[in-house]
């Protein structure tokens, strides 16, 4: 289980998270949804200690996540990031085992390439793509390498930032039904950030809204639209009038 | 307080330029920590290698080629004007061993290296690379920094030997060919006259160079701003940097190593 208690970060004078208290149960998907330049990006950056908050606490099962053997701590997420964030200098299937190749999970090249196969054919991937280039890749396929890379060592938690952002609808779906699919099937605790209602619909069992820097609403999926929450019905319904700034 | 407003405005600047040079001393001396602590990257050590030292010996070279060319002339121009031709041979080889090798050397480095470093690791940084990295248990810093240092501190002074035999190589030519030298006198001359320190201390410039070439490249890449402009901006600083750090570093070196 992810706590978080009262997290706060500033970036000089802007205040992205003002007191952010969230609860992810063991093997649930969360997803946050909320404006851009909400924080939630900055929020998951916290759990991992990319980025430092400037004060609260965060806990996995009731450790700070900041005390203990950080490689340790960090086996045990995997992450899809927006952009896909594969090495442009590694071979695709040396992008998906790279923690299989080095540090404590490391095996045999042969190994971690057979794995690497495998994940890539898990993602609806063909072997043949194993030895391509990120750049030979569309963005698409590249957001598969991205998933299977973030499943690659069978991690515990998992988090998807945007994993639909930039595809078409039909991709977004495929997307949307893997990280479904591969969540069930590894048991894993997933924490995504989305715009995209329909991955909300798709991936969610629970969903929690940031506004203003803290969490507005947080509940189960099938709650969602009955909520009388204004800012959520303004946020899902993607209305332009509502107590959400359209410009900010 | 209007008199003061310049004054104010010179002390900014110069905290600002303080504040630079310790935050890339602290980088520095935070990538050297990490040298002798394992994990090593072996792979990318041998890329970075390849990448830094081999691929660089074709501008390097012809760099030393037509400056020791235009030593030898300029040497004879010079001696000259007090029946001095005869010493064309040592000087240039001196000279270039010395001064014109590691230096000339360490810029085309410079220009060549750190801003492919800066714009590497920069565009990686921007992307999230550097982070996807940090989430896969791997430390950048041994990662990208280490590996890269360690090539460019070992393969700048075999560039700057290389470049040292080429550079006195052009100015034999131009003794041999244009000048009216005999060659076998002018390569006695050369080897007669230079003394081990004289291509020992090139070298360990060279060293000294390849380290502030890599570190800037890092540094700067590493602290990349968002975007193209982000990523342009750090490689422009990164050569400037890197170039300017190498002809101080030249400077205080020499009085090292040859101040009476």
């Amino acid at each position: 289980m992810i706590e978080l208690a009262g997290v706060t970060k500033s970036f000089g004078s802007n205040h992205v998270l003002r007191g952010v208290d969230l609860v992810v149960p063991k093997s649930e998907s969360m997803v946050i949804i909320g404006g851009s330049g909400t924080g939630k990006s900055v929020l998951l950056k916290c759990i991992l200690g990319l980025v430092t908050p400037d004060s609260g606490t965060i806990t996995l099962d009731g450790r700070d996540v900041r005390e203990g053997d950080r490689d340790a701590f960090l086996a045990r997420f995997g992450m899809l990031f927006q952009g896909g964030a594969l090495f442009d200098s590694l071979s695709i299937w040396q992008n998906v085992a790279f923690r299989l190749m080095r540090g404590p999970l490391k095996r045999p090249k042969s190994e971690a390439r057979e794995i690497a196969i495998e994940k890539l054919r898990r993602v609806g991937l063909a072997p043949e793509v194993a030895d391509l280039f990120p750049a030979e890749l569309s963005g698409g396929m590249q957001k598969r390498v991205g998933l299977a890379r973030a499943i690659a060592a069978e991690p515990e938690i998992i988090f998807f930032d945007e994993p639909t952002t930039g595809l078409d609808p039909i991709m977004a779906g495929v997307i949307n039904e893997l990280i479904r699919e591969i969540v069930t099937e590894m048991g894993a605790t997933a924490m995504t950030i989305t715009h995209d209602m329909s991955s909300v619909r798709a991936i969610a069992d629970r969903v929690a809204m940031i506004h203003g820097g803290k969490v507005r609403w947080t509940g189960p999926i099938a709650e969602m639209d009955a909520t009388p929450d204004p800012y959520v019905q303004q946020f899902i319904h993607g209305r332009a009038e509502g107590p959400i700034e359209a410009v900010r | 307080m209007g008199i003061l407003a310049p004054l104010g405005a010179l002390g900014r600047v110069t905290l600002g330029g303080l504040a630079a040079i310790g935050r890339v001393a602290l980088f520095a001396a935070e990538a050297v920590s990490h040298l002798f602590r394992p994990p090593f990257y072996g792979r990318e050590f041998l890329i970075a290698c390849l990448q830094i030292g081999w691929l660089s010996l074709p501008v390097v070279g012809l760099t030393a080629l037509f400056t020791g060319a235009a030593l030898a002339l300029q040497i004879y121009a010079g001696g000259a004007r007090f029946s001095a031709e005869a010493v064309v041979p040592s000087i240039t080889a001196i000279g270039m061993v010395r001064e014109l090798g590691p230096v000339l050397g360490g810029l085309m480095v410079a220009a060549r290296v750190a801003s492919s470093i800066a714009a590497e690791i920069g565009t990686m940084k921007v992307t999230e690379q550097i982070d996807a990295l940090v989430t896969l248990s791997t430390n950048p810093m041994k990662y990208l920094t280490v590996p890269r240092i360690l090539a460019a501190t070992a393969s700048v002074p075999l560039l700057v030997g290389v470049g040292d035999i080429i550079g006195i190589m052009g100015g034999w030519m131009v003794g041999t060919g244009r000048l009216g030298f005999n060659s076998a006198t002018y390569l006695k001359n050369t080897w007669d006259y230079l003394e081990f320190w004289d291509v020992g201390s090139g070298l360990v410039k060279g060293a000294a160079f390849g380290f502030i070439v890599a570190i800037m490249g890092c540094y700067f890449g590493m602290n990349s701003g968002r975007g193209a402009q982000g990523v342009g901006r750090a490689t422009k600083s990164a050569v400037v940097a890197a170039s300017v750090a190498i002809l101080a570093a030249n400077y205080l070196l020499t009085e090292v190593f040859f101040s009476a």
